[in-house]
């Protein structure tokens, strides 16, 4: 085997890891005659690493060459590391080989930046039209797009790919402008502007002409570091929130900081990234996705940060009883699913299942509603009078948080069983 | 004092059984294969045999009642090959015909909540073949996968393996069950694997693999091992992800 290849792979992998969108989703295409691969639509994991992360995508740098130096990132330019760069001809019968043994589900590809942004994306562009055009691979391709690039080439870049990416990183432009001194705000707003625009623009296109060629039918996608700046839970929330509001933005990705370059003072000294924060800022998002929470409710100025014990769904109808009880069998499905234990699939469940009869607390059991949690959030018939009022918020809190205050309600009267 | 319908066991046979129960109105406590030990107390027996049109009927019917998604939660639960199976399906199908309207959503009926979980279970399971599927590159050019699933989900997952993979050759074997599906580029055909050499300790003799297979094995491992982010380990999700029943089929988990 050519040695130099595996060790192209170690270190351009390596280079890529921090990256952690790997989602394959968004898109259903099916084999084309002639073709290798397809795309599922929700996205097929092919394995796990040690670190619990999933791996769909062959996620990888062209080359970890890089102009810039940006404070938080392993490839800066003043990093003394080995510099390599892949062939687009070696990376594409990579990405081919690994996706005919069912190891992946397509290719991330990102780079470090090479003589200009445009250049970069022009020598990306390579591997990915050679893909599409010479390999005839058929399966999902998720680009980065490269901050300054221009308007063409983003352009050519989701008539390629099923997913573009640039990332924010930054949340607050004073911060970003400290620890990368050569990136603003608005060479990562443009290109993302730039493939929003794309994607009006197709879907115009495909309402006249049915077999106009899609543009980026999987969206865009963005990544927020968490904890290499001043910035809270707030600001990043609002900002996510208000990159939602543009339709083509379909994820937005948080990367608890991970010390890459120890020896500059302008980062924070961090023992342990923060994976609690990050876990709960994705609970957050989760919440303004799916459960049609807007950024204002699960913060405000007095409450900049997410409760590190608590969900933040909890947390907010802890500082809400007067939301609640809710009634399991006339509520509608919005006021369903704010009920702490109620998630999506319950709350659709409640309300099919109850248009066959009144739901009693054997029947939400039966349904997957977390009783122990609902308890104090719902009333029925059933259930003797003991919620959130009676119990008082700072009782519910305390029976309830990640670690809790007090012992396991089994023992408090009126607790129905629901402990565990 | 027990009923009971004794028949073939296939899935056609299953839903003949439901055809002749409502044409002679007379419900089976239990079914059993033709040739099994009768219990002691039996009321009465009947054979069902096996009718492709009665069978269509039935299916018919079902497909007039039920959605899209159920039809599917009774093929599911029959791959289960669970010995409870095909009377919980019985007891479903029964009830989708007697009630005017569809019960599928009753999630507070019994019988409703045991299909929707035993097809959850098998359908996780097909999803475990699509994901952790690792062929291997015979000297054929065959791309070739032993399998080893709880369930008989493998042709629950054909079709996915069909599409995806439509200008390649591959074999997918079931090293539990003993038999696979080999797609030649045209179809795909049932196959068993009489040679014994094949096989070795349920995996494929490395004497059959193309020359090149080793080589990105290698690649895919160290691409593995490099991507892993040492800082946030996390072992206990990682299993949770990808139970450990599946590593030994799995080249990024041999050392």
């Amino acid at each position: 085997m050519k040695e130099s290849l595996l060790h192209k792979l170690t270190i351009l992998a390596e280079s890529a890891k921090y990256d952690v969108s790997c989602s394959s989703s968004g898109t259903t295409r099916s084999n084309k005659a002639g073709a290798i691969g397809n795309t599922s639509g929700w996205g097929i994991c092919h394995s796990f690493t040690e670190d619990g992360r999933c791996v769909s995508l062959l996620k990888i740098l062209l080359t970890n060459f890089c102009l810039f130096d940006c404070a938080y990132c392993v490839n800066r330019r003043s990093n003394d590391i080995e510099r390599v760069a892949f062939t687009p001809r070696e990376l594409a019968e990579l990405t081919i080989e690994f996706y005919r043994r069912n190891y992946i589900e397509g290719l991330f590809l990102s780079s470090g930046v090479i003589k200009s942004p445009d250049h970069t994306m022009e020598k990306m562009l390579r591997v990915v039209k050679d893909l599409r055009t010479l390999y005839h691979f058929n399966g999902y391709i998720h680009m980065k797009t490269i901050p300054g690039a221009s308007q063409e080439l983003v352009h050519q870049a989701g008539l390629y790919a099923d997913r573009l990416s640039v990332n924010l990183e930054i949340p607050l432009e004073q911060d970003l402008k400290l620890l990368a001194p050569e990136k603003d705000h608005q060479s990562v707003y443009k290109p993302m502007h730039y493939i929003q625009q794309g994607m009006v623009q197709n879907l115009e296109d495909r309402r006249k002409f049915r077999s106009a060629p899609r543009f980026a039918p999987a969206g865009q996608s963005t990544q927020i570091i968490v904890g290499a700046a001043k910035d809270n839970d707030k600001d990043i929330l609002h900002l996510s929130s208000a990159l939602y509001q543009r339709q083509s933005m379909k994820r937005v990705y948080y990367s608890g900081y991970i010390p890459v370059n120890t020896y500059d003072k302008r980062l924070p000294v961090v023992k342990d990234p923060c994976l609690k924060r990050e876990n709960r800022l994705y609970q957050a998002d989760w919440l303004m996705r799916f459960y049609q929470f807007n950024a204002n409710e699960i913060l405000d100025d007095k409450n900049p940060y997410l409760d590190l014990d608590m969900d933040p769904k909890l947390a907010w109808a802890i500082r809400h009883p007067e939301r609640f009880p809710v009634d399991v069998n006339t509520a509608d499905y919005a006021t369903i699913l704010r009920i702490p234990g109620v998630g999506v699939k319950s709350a659709k469940m409640i309300i099919m299942a109850r248009k066959h009869g009144r739901l009693n607390l054997d029947g939400l059991k039966k349904i997957g509603v977390v009783l122990k949690r609902a308890q104090y959030f719902i009333t029925n018939n059933e259930l003797s009078h003991y919620t959130i009022h009676e119990a008082t918020p700072e009782y519910v809190k305390s029976v309830l948080r990640d670690t809790p205050l007090l012992p396991s309600p089994a023992q408090q009267q009126l607790s129905f069983g629901f402990t565990e | 004092m027990m009923s009971i319908f004794y028949y073939d066991k296939t899935f056609d046979g299953l839903l003949s059984v439901v055809f002749d129960a409502y044409k002679i109105k007379y419900f089976p406590q239990a079914l059993l294969g033709e040739g099994d030990v009768e219990p002691m107390f039996m009321e009465r027996g009947h054979t069902t045999v096996t009718d492709p049109n009665k069978s269509d009927r039935v299916w018919a019917a079902l497909c007039k009642k039920l959605s899209k998604q159920a039809l599917n939660h009774i093929h599911h639960v029959w791959q289960s090959e669970r010995p409870e199976a095909d009377y919980l399906i019985f007891r479903y199908i029964r009830k989708v015909i007697d009630s005017p309207h569809s019960i599928e959503t009753d999630f507070t009926d019994e019988d409703v909540m045991s299909m929707l979980q035993l097809a959850k279970k098998v359908s996780k399971d097909t999803m475990h073949l699509i994901e952790f599927v690792r062929f291997q590159k015979t000297k054929e050019n065959i791309f070739f996968s032993p399998v080893a699933p709880d369930y008989n989900a493998l042709p629950l997952a054909l079709h996915h393996f069909i599409d995806r993979f439509a200008d390649q050759q591959w074999a997918l074997y079931d090293i539990r069950r003993g038999y696979g599906f080999y797609y030649n580029l045209q179809r795909v055909e049932e196959i068993t694997l009489p040679d014994e050499n094949t096989l070795i300790n349920g995996n494929i003799n490395p004497m059959l693999l193309a020359e090149d297979e080793q080589k990105f094995q290698k690649l895919w491992r160290n691409y593995f091992k490099a991507i892993t982010i040492v800082e946030r380990i996390n072992k206990r999700q990682q299993r949770q992800h990808m139970p450990a029943r599946f590593w030994h089929l799995l080249p990024e988990m041999q050392n």
